[in-house]
Formats: C-alpha cells, structure tokens, sequence
C-alpha cells in the first residue's frame, strides 16, 4: 500500500523536524550554549583522560610534594608530590559515572512507583505516600552513613544507594502528573473499550508524562553529582588512590593552609560541573514548558 | 470608514492589525479593522474562536500580551490616540474611561477580599471618597445590579458566590467609575442557561438606563442581536460584515454570516424535518490567512475574483448593513445558494418511525451514586431509573451539578452506582469486552479525550484491535480507513497527531472511535458544545447520519434546549440528582411540563427569540450535600404551592403517553398556568420571578 509507505516517511519526517524544532530552541539559549559545552568538555575528558593528561596522575614524587603551580606542574602538586593537574582531568571519571547511572536507577523507580500509585490511588497510594514523607524526613547523610557503613563502599552500592534515595523523590514528582492525566478522557475512553490497567499506565499515560520526567532526570543528576562528592568526601564513597574530586577535596583539607591548590583545582572542576548541569537543566525546563 | 467617524465617538478603531509573534515568525490575528461606537451605543462584535474578538478588546485596554505587535492602524478613545499612550495616561483611561467585565468571573476577581471592599476600592480609588462614602456607593451599585441582599452580598468572598453573582459583581466594578466605554468579553460563556439569562436581562437593562456605550463580545449573533443595536461579524480577524443588529441577524449579507445562523437549529427544529446547514471546512489556521477573501475556501458562492484581494467591507443596495463579500448583493438568494450547496452533502432529512416500545438496551433502575469528600457526602444522582431503547435518541438535559454526566458514566460502567441496578445490553453483554463492544461513548472535549501522543491511525487502529478480536492486520487497515472515511476524515489525516487537527476533526476522530465495535448505544456527553458554531452542525449532522445508518440508540447530553430538541426522540430532564420529567421530545416542550423546564425552556436564547415568556429561577442553587426537602425544586421553583411542595416529596404525573414529570400540580392544572401567555404570563412574570432578587428590581423595571 503506498499511501502506507508515504505515510510512514511523512511520520518519520515530521517527528524529526519537531526534535529540530526543539533543540534548535535550545541552541538559542545561551545559558545551554554554556552549559551544553562545559558538560562535554568534562564528558570528553571522563573517557580520553588517558590522552589528555601531561603525567600519570598516580605517580609519586616525594621530592616535588606540595610544590605551588610551576611550569612543569600547572596545577602543583600535591602531598604525595603528585601532579594535580592530571589528578584534576582524571577526577572526573568516577562522578560522571556514578552520577547518570545513579539518576537512570533513581528516574526508572521513581516512574514505576508514581506511576502505580497516581493511577490506582486509594490506599496503595495513601501507603506509599505516607513512606516516601517517612523516608524523606531522614537526612540523606545519615542513611547514607548508615547503609554505606553496613555494605561496605563499592561504586556499585554509591550508584544504588543514590538511586534508592533518589526514588521517592521522582515518585513524588511523576506521580503528581498521572494524578493529572488519569482523569482525563483519554483514560476513561481506554478504560471503556477494555484496556488492561498496565497498558493504560505505560502506553497512555507514560507518554503523556515524559517531559516533567526528562526535566526531572536533568535536574536529578545535578544532584547525584553534588551527592557522590558529598560520598567521597566523608570517605564513604571512592576510596583511594582514585583522584576522585570529593575524596581529593576531603584528603587535601589538611593542606589547606600550605598548599590551597590541592584543594582550589578539583573543587573549581566540580562547582563547574555541577552549575553547567544546572543550566542545561534550566533550560531545557524553559524549553519543555512551552 | 473615516468618513463615519465622528466627534461623537467613544471608541473608534481604523484599520487595527496586529499580529502576535510565535518562535520568531509574525501570525496575523487582526487584519484592517475599523468600526467606531457612539456615545450610548451598543456594538456587538461577532465571531468564532480565533477571529481575533478578544484581541481587539484587549487592544482597546492596552492590555495586549507581550507577544502582540500592532502593524498599523489607530484606537481613539474619547478622541485619544490608545497605541503607543503613555502608562499613566492608560492608567488613567482605564479607571475612568474603560471597563472591562472579562469571560470568567471567578479568576477576576480577588479572592481574598471580600467583595464590598473591592468595589469599594474603586471608589477610593477613583473618586478619592472616604471609605464610607465609598461603601455606601458600592452598595448603591450592588442595589443596582439586582442583588437581592446587596448588604450580605458586600460582606461575601468571591468563592462564597455563585458564578451568576460574581459576575454581578464583576459588572458592578466594571460600572462603579462610571466609564464611558464597558466592554464585555463573553460574559456569560460560562454560566449555566438560567443564569446566563439573568445576567443578559440585567445587562440589557443597565445599558438601556445607563446608557454607556459597549461593546460586546461573543460567539453568539442571537444574543448579541439581542443587547446590541449594531453588529460586526469578523472572520479570520477581519470585519466580513456590519450593520444594524435586526438586519444582520434576519437579513445577512455575507456568506459567513449565513452560514453562522444556518448552522444553529432554530427554536422547533427537528432532525425528521430539517438538516442543519454547517459551513464546509474549518476556519484558517492561526496566522494562515489567505491573500483573498478568507472565507472562498468554504463558500458556495465564491469565484476566481474572490481569491485575488480581500473583499473590501461595502454598503449593500437596499439595507444599512456593509458586507465584505463581491456578491452581496445577490444577498437575495445567496441563502438560497448556500442551503442548495450544503445540502448536497448529506441526505434529505426523513421522519422516522416511533422508537419507544423496542427492545430496552439500557435499563437504569433506582440508581444512587454518592460522591464523598473531607467528611461530606454528596448524591449525585439519587434513585434514578430510565430506560433507553433500541434505535433512540434520549436528550438528557440539566444545569451543571444536576448529575447528567455523572448518570452518564455511570451507564458507560465508569462508575460504579452505590445502589440500584444499571444493566446494559442482554444476557449475552456479560464480559468487559462485550460490554465495550456494545456501549461506547463520546466525551465533550477532544483535546483531552484523545491521547495527544498517538497519532489518528493508532487512535482508530487500537480501538479497532480491542473492540474487533479476531480481525487480521490487513481487516483491522480496512476497517481503520472504514471508519476514517464514515466520519468523513480524509486519509492524510491518520497520520497527525491531535494537536495537529482542529476542534471538529478531533471530535470526528473521536466519535469514529466510539464507532469502531460496532456499537449498540453511544453515550454522547456534550459533543459538541466545546466546538464552534459553524462546526457543531457538522458533528450533529454526522451523529444523526451515523445513527440512522447503523440503528443506534443515543444518550445524548446537553445543556442547549435547541440543540437537545432538534436530536432527541424523548427527553429526559434532570435536576439536583433527580430525574424530574421524561417524555417524548415534542410533549415535553409543550405544557403541561415541570416548571423547570419551563423556566429551561424561558432561558434558551432561541426560544426567547422565538417569542417565549421570560421565567427566571429564583435564589440561588441549592448544594447536593444538603439538598431541600419535600420537592427539591421548591426553593426554586416558579409554580411553588408553598407548603406542600417544601415538605412532601412530588409524585410522578402522567402528562400524555409516555410522558411523566415530578410535581404536585396535576397535568390539567398545571397546563392551564403554563398557557397563560405571553402577555398574561409576562405579567405574571414582573410580579413573582423575574430575577433572582425580585425586590431591587421592581422599581426599575416599572419605568422601563
């Protein structure tokens, strides 16, 4: 049938022009622009570090420890004579892995459980409610403290640590845009030609929730990144040798009077990381909402 | 239209365009508007959605969003130039110059004061009075208009009013600075019938004792030809037709204009005898208008010359009206033309045979659904019994919050009833499936009954798959592109997603997917009346096609009288939860019937037209929490008997074959107080219930 074929490339058409429609909107933002570039550049850097970086970040020189910025070592170095440069561009790896996997665990148990409880309500969702305000009561440092000290610290349990606490948070936020939608038309005329509750929940109403969602991931992982620094820096998250940058920020304070630049680098790298993932997450909000 | 311009003028407009910009590209909404109102004047302006009536308003207000660009053209107020004033000159026209009474009412006003002192404030404000004297003046003003208790009223909050009340007060606020000018932008789109007659007699009242000038704003010609004295139809944001309100209403002279009043039933139109005339087509999309006349691509009449240049708006020979087509003045039979064009698209309207005493497919005895919230439990419908039949249409008519959409759903099993027995279809409607397959409904508003992220085909095809097991991929295409073309869809429409189509052809989409199973009963809440009038006939005409071919039974909801007696073969009234009449459709608009329906019937502004006595309802609506006692319309009700009807729940009468209301004044007696009319009946009128607060009102009313 060829008004078929047609049809099919007229779809695939237009869906693409509407996603070109949107990130062109987002190009002309400028604090995309911004945020956009200095997410790469660190993205870049987590995976071709190896290539970027003048010395081997591990590799010791009594000799040359707690040197200021020097030519040989732009950054200085650092207490083990380390070079804090390469420390810096290296650092990057272990949060921009943590973090993303993180926010996909926290954004997929966040969406099941709001989605479940805002379709069905009644008392699963009265339930589940009432244990999401229970467990957001609790400082997440103190959870953390807590589980990390009783599994024991891996990147794995720092990535479902944060994604677990990540869920209700999301399950609040998704569950409040199927309130919504459930009691519209659109469900109650699926419910009338006999859809099952689970199609309704994932074809019709998923759908129709994705942008607060897609917002809310780029907002989650702001915070995820925040978070595992917050974990290395109390020596619950990245153990060493990793040039983590919380775990770099928390063994260099000692220096702080003597060699500040230990502290200063990896510090200046995760502020910029966290803000420009702000701004990308500003913006696409402005963009979404429109 | 310069040369009409005069010193008298309070508002003139020439040549007004504006355009609002969107993701950097300009969409023309108005196009070259001019029209001047004079002192005293009542000028209504006309229109569908989007033909750029609100715009106009809010230009004359300065008030126009950030995105709006005025292209050219000028707005005098009073003889001053509006565009490009300065703020505080605008500020100060406003207060004193310009009121502006906007569609909804609830939104308009400040929730956390109470009324009187937000009138008041306009006093301080405007005439630098103390507050006593400016309390004193609103409670003047709510005196007014016609508060039956203005002094509690002033120490109300907006949420503790009625809707019909706050827009009282609204147009109190609107009146207080004495402004030259009062624009009403739809007033009354929100409110149910009885109240949306209530606040048209108030405003036709205070205009004609005031004598501000206005403009008025609405989608309805019958109820601006009603309050105004002159009339402007736009279409596609330019002006296609104005003149003096009767000749516009009763001899247009555009074929827009034609087309708008050939697609309302008139008042005793029936679908046996008449098909409604709907305009072809839909009006341009946003900032999509043509170089030629906007209209050519739906009118019957249009030629080659129509395409080149936009009509210029041109006296016709013979009226006062201006109209922007090239052939106004074969206005004679262009009537004519249009209603042969029309048609042509459907076939000739055919009575059909009595309906009732077929087999019952809906059967609803003693049905209770209760709604309970924060401790209070309301009964939506309570003890409701009714029976559709195979191959009828059932008008269900009611004010919001009498329960009509609730029973609705309660049918279509999307509720659950608290008590009594819903059954629908026979034995063999047992499973989910055959239930779906044999009851379908259709809601009121698209936009949300379709899903936004599916595009038509899967729309179709889904509910094609579900309510046809047993179909392969190949039938299921088939019957997709079937059901397409019975809604008259065309096939480049399966692939857009809703929000690419306009209100029509959503609710096309969505009424052919009700039709996909083949269904028995279709529940239809409201389909049109989310729809432009020029549409709405298009989608009745579809219905009452659809039901005739495939012998349906219709549960067809509605708050418009005419629209509800020009489909249904019985009516069923509703109010507070009560069923309170249901007969044939022909008996139940003639007496004897329930005073409700009759004050229903006295508020529908057709029927008004038509030359019907005005019944207004007294007080306000009472809650479903706590309904009243003994007859639940006494509080109401226009025939009271005073203590009987407060403390005995009615009976049932049998007015005719078939035909049953809810009262204590028996059919022959009842029919006797019902036929006193007009005269007698109006007089009655003046003295009992013609507005809501009848005390206010009877001094003013004396002179008038």
């Amino acid at each position: 049938m060829s008004a078929l074929e047609l049809s099919s490339r007229s779809r695939l058409d237009s869906r693409r022009a509407r996603a070109r429609a949107t990130f062109g909107q987002l190009l002309r933002s400028a604090s995309f622009d911004v945020g956009a570039v200095i997410v790469v550049f660190w993205i870049v850097d987590a995976i071709f570090w190896h290539a970027l970086v003048p010395q081997d970040p591990q590799a010791l020189n009594p000799l040359a420890a707690l040197q200021g910025p020097t030519a040989a070592h732009w950054f200085g170095t650092d207490w083990l004579g380390r070079d804090v440069f390469s420390r810096t561009l290296a650092g990057s790896t272990s949060v921009l892995e943590i973090a993303p996997l993180a926010t996909l665990l926290g954004i997929a148990g966040g969406t099941v459980v709001g989605l479940v409880t805002g379709y069905y309500g009644g008392a699963v969702d009265a339930l589940v409610m009432r244990l999401v305000d229970a467990f957001l009561a609790f400082p997440l440092v103190i959870i953390a403290v807590l589980v990390l000290s009783l599994l024991g610290t891996s990147e794995i349990t720092v990535i479902v640590l944060i994604g677990v606490i990540f869920t209700p948070v999301v399950s609040r936020t998704v569950r409040s845009v199927v309130l919504v939608e459930r009691d519209k038309e659109y469900v109650a005329s699926a419910r009338l030609r006999g859809e099952g509750d689970w199609y309704i929940m994932t074809a019709e109403i998923l759908p129709n929730v994705t942008t607060p969602i897609i917002v809310e991931s780029t907002v989650r992982l702001g915070y995820a990144i925040f978070t595992a620094a917050t974990l290395s820096f109390l020596s619950l998250g990245i153990q060493q040798p990793s040039p983590d940058w919380g775990l770099t920020i928390s063994l260099g304070r000692q220096y702080l009077q003597i060699a500040p630049w230990i502290v200063l680098f990896p510090a200046v790298a995760l502020a910029t990381l966290v803000v420009a993932v702000n701004l990308v997450a500003d913006s696409i909000q402005q963009v979404m909402a429109q | 239209m310069s040369e009409l311009r005069s010193a008298d003028d309070v508002l003139s407009v020439s040549n007004l365009s504006i355009s609002y910009r969107r993701r950097a590209r300009a969409m023309r909404v108005v196009s070259d508007v001019s029209f001047s109102i004079r002192r005293g004047e009542a000028y209504g302006l006309v229109g569908e959605s989007g033909c750029g009536k609100s715009t106009i308003a809010m230009a004359v207000m300065a008030y126009l969003a950030d995105n709006a660009l005025i292209d050219g053209g000028s707005i005098r107020l009073l003889g001053d130039e509006v565009i490009g004033a300065r703020a505080a000159d605008l500020r100060e026209w406003r207060a004193s110059r310009v009121a502006m009474v906007y569609q909804d009412p609830g939104s308009s006003l400040n929730p956390t004061m109470r009324v009187g002192r937000q009138l008041a404030e306009v006093y301080r404000y405007h005439d630098h009075v103390s507050w006593d004297a400016a309390n004193a003046s609103a409670l003047t003003m709510f005196e007014r208009v016609q508060f039956a208790d203005p002094r509690t009223i002033l120490e109300r909050y907006p949420h503790e009013l009625s809707g019909g009340q706050q827009q009282r007060v609204m147009i109190a606020m609107a009146l207080a600075a004495n402004p030259a000018l009062l624009i009403l932008d739809e007033p009354t789109t929100g409110l149910d019938a009885t109240v949306e007659a209530e606040i048209l007699d108030l405003v036709e009242e205070l205009l004609r004792d005031i004598g501000t000038a206005a403009l008025f704003i609405s989608h309805n010609l019958a109820i601006v030809s009603r309050l105004c004295d002159r009339v402007g139809v736009l279409y596609a944001g330019r002006l296609v037709e104005e003149g003096p309100a009767s000749e516009v209403l009763h001899t247009p002279h555009h074929p827009y204009s034609i087309g708008l009043l050939n697609s309302i039933p008139h008042w005793g139109a029936t679908k046996d005898h008449l098909r409604l005339l709907p305009i072809p087509g839909d009006p341009p999309a946003l900032g999509q208008i043509p170089s030629g006349c906007a209209f050519a691509s739906r009118c019957a009449i249009a030629e080659d010359a129509c395409l080149a240049a936009p009509p210029p708006l041109a006296p016709c020979s013979g009226v006062h009206s201006l109209s922007a087509c090239l052939r106004r003045d074969d206005a004679a039979d262009l009537a004519a033309v249009v209603a042969k064009n029309e048609a042509a698209d459907g076939p000739a309207p055919v009575a059909t045979p009595v309906r009732i005493g077929r087999e019952a497919v809906v059967e609803v005895t003693d049905v209770i659904k209760r709604f309970s919230a924060h401790g209070t439990t309301l009964t939506a419908v309570s003890d409701l019994s009714l029976t559709l039949h195979r191959g009828e249409i059932l008008g269900l008519v009611g004010e919001s919050g009498s329960g009509k959409t609730t029973l609705a759903r309660t049918i279509a099993g999307l509720y659950r009833a608290d008590g009594g027995v819903v059954r629908v279809g026979d034995a063999t409607t047992r499973s989910r499936r055959e239930r779906a397959s044999f009851l379908q409904m259709v809601f009121q508003n698209p936009d949300t009954a379709l899903n936004a992220k599916f595009r038509v085909a899967r729309l179709l095809g889904r509910s094609v798959k579900r309510l046809n097991p047993g179909l392969s991929a190949d039938e299921r295409q088939a019957k997709v592109l079937d059901v397409a073309r019975s809604v008259k869809l065309q096939e480049s429409h399966l692939d857009l997603l809703p929000g690419a189509l306009s209100g029509g052809l959503k609710q096309r989409v969505a009424i052919g997917r009700a039709f996909t199973g083949d269904p028995t009963v279709v529940v239809l809440d409201e389909p049109a009346s989310a729809l432009d009038v020029s549409v709405q006939a298009t989608i009745l005409n579809l219905l009452v096609d659809l039901q005739r071919e495939h012998d349906l039974a219709y549960l067809f909801i509605s708050h418009d009288l005419s629209v509800v007696r020009y489909l249904s073969d019985r009516i069923a009234v509703m109010y507070l939860g009560e069923l309170v009449e249901i007969g044939p459709a022909e008996s139940v608009m003639r007496p004897p019937h329930h005073p409700y329906t009759e004050v229903l019937l006295s508020a529908n502004a057709a029927a008004i037209a038509a030359g019907r006595a005005r019944i207004r309802l007294r007080g306000p609506s009472p809650s479903l929490a706590n309904p009243p006692s003994g007859c639940r319309f006494h509080t109401r009700c226009p025939r009271s008997l005073g203590e009987l009807c407060a403390t005995v729940a009615p009976p049932m009468q049998v007015a005719d074959a078939g035909h049953q209301y809810r009262c204590h004044i028996e059919p022959s007696a009842l029919a006797t107080l019902q036929s006193l009319r007009p005269d007698a009946a109006a007089a009655r009128d003046a003295e009992t219930t013609t507005d809501t607060d009848a005390t206010t009102t009877r001094s003013t009313r004396g002179h008038s």
